[in-house]
């Protein structure tokens, strides 16, 4: 048999609005690492739908309390981060690892390779992780990352965001994305927000004030929801 | 249906909440799989992160086995110690590859296959799909295997929609 006859079908990146293109000129660092060559849809197999799991044992008490991690705490405004990680149908993702890393409250990461005159915090590494719940919950304890510089164009500024990393049910369903906060005037100046170019998924990036998380004397509440799409769909050519 | 929340780059500084944790050896002195991310220059990437998924020697998919990440180095090298999987749904052993990096807003989605596996390699319904499916066969060295990833360019490796 030739191979066009067993041949995959293939997809051309970028036709869907509410994800962002491998190819965004404006990041400057996607030019030559975007794959040119059109995308293969590969069959349902199990080698896409299973995915990892985590045990309980892997995770340690305080992991997703990044205020509590050295002798004192932190500088900056401490805040609550919460939300549910869900499927496209609503319903929950359980026992799914989130792991997240941010710049301190000066907007400084905790990183060779950031050289922005922020000062670093002694009591402050900018990385925790937890699993949801049996409702797709999770949690978070932390404090507000500051905007910081970049060399991407002229007066480049990132708005304050935090890294976040879902493992979900299957493996081609792992979600890396990040999560600003409401009213940021970066959001028009920054290509990395911009490359989604459907602006109602743009909204996705970006949690809300939660007064129901909020805790008084204590702690700001922010909620950020997570839906995770399934992996491409297709059925096997045959 | 509720739309996915986009994706966004893991940016530079990923390695403070992925890769504090050694995670790249699945099985104690096994076969050794190492290979660089390259970009459309050629060049090295080295703020990338590679993750792998693969069935175990039986060829079954545990939740507690068969998932690694490795942050590459300054020449952009990853390594792995693992097993190779057994044969999965029909289809020749293979590992599961995704790529994040700075500079990619979504991670790239990949397969290895393995040079010692020619008959079942030539009927696998993926490597006789694709164009170029020499890309996604690892070659061997003294080492172990080798599997070079390039992002772009001449030679760009086989990538699936994710």
């Amino acid at each position: 048999m030739s191979r066009a006859a067993d041949a995959l079908r293939t997809i051309a990146d970028g036709q869907d609005p509410g994800q962002p293109p491998y190819l965004y000129p404006d990041y400057r660092s996607t030019q030559l690492r975007s794959p040119k060559r059109p995308l293969v849809i590969l069959p349902h197999t199990l080698s896409e739908l299973a995915g990892p799991a985590f045990g309980h044992e892997s995770i340690g008490e305080l992991d997703h309390d990044l205020t509590r991690q050295h002798d004192g705490e932190p500088l900056g405004e401490r805040i609550i981060v919460t939300g549910r990680v869900t499927d496209s149908a609503g319903r929950p993702v359980r026992s799914t690892l989130i792991e997240i890393w941010q710049a301190n409250a000066a907007g400084r990461y905790l990183h060779e390779v950031d050289r922005h005159p922020a000062p670093l915090d002694p009591n402050f590494s900018g990385a925790g992780r937890c699993l949801t719940d049996d409702e797709g919950r999770y949690r978070f304890v932390t404090v507000k990352p500051g905007a910081y510089p970049w060399r991407n164009h002229p007066n480049a500024w990132r708005p304050a965001h935090i890294h976040l990393s879902i493992f979900g049910r299957a493996f081609t369903n792992r979600l890396v994305t990040q999560m600003y906060f409401p009213g940021d005037p970066l959001f028009e100046y920054d290509p990395i927000f911009q490359s989604v170019r459907d602006p109602k998924a743009r909204e996705l990036l970006i949690c809300g004030f939660d007064y129901e998380t909020t805790e008084p004397e204590w702690a700001l509440g922010y909620r950020f929801d997570i839906v995770l799409g399934g992996p491409a769909e297709t059925p096997m050519e045959s | 249906m509720a739309d996915p929340t986009p994706s966004q780059t893991v940016g530079p500084y990923f390695s403070i909440g992925l890769t504090r944790r050694p995670t790249n050896e699945l099985v104690a002195d096994g076969v050794r799989i190492a290979g660089r991310v390259v970009d459309g220059a050629g060049d090295p990437v080295p703020d990338s992160v590679v993750e792998i998924w693969q069935a175990d020697e039986d060829g079954a998919y545990r939740q507690e086995f068969g998932w690694g990440r490795c942050g590459c180095d300054a020449d952009g090298r990853y390594s792995f110690s693992t097993c190779k999987p057994g044969a999965v749904d029909g289809q020749a052993p293979h590992l599961t590859v995704l790529v994040f990096a700075r500079g990619l807003l979504k991670p790239v989605l990949t397969r290895m296959y393995f040079p010692d596996e020619e008959e079942a390699n030539a009927q696998d319904p993926v490597l006789r799909g694709v164009a170029d499916p020499s890309s996604l066969v690892a070659t061997r060295t003294d080492e172990g295997l080798e599997f070079d990833i390039r992002l772009q360019g001449e030679g760009e490796t086989v990538f699936f929609a994710v």
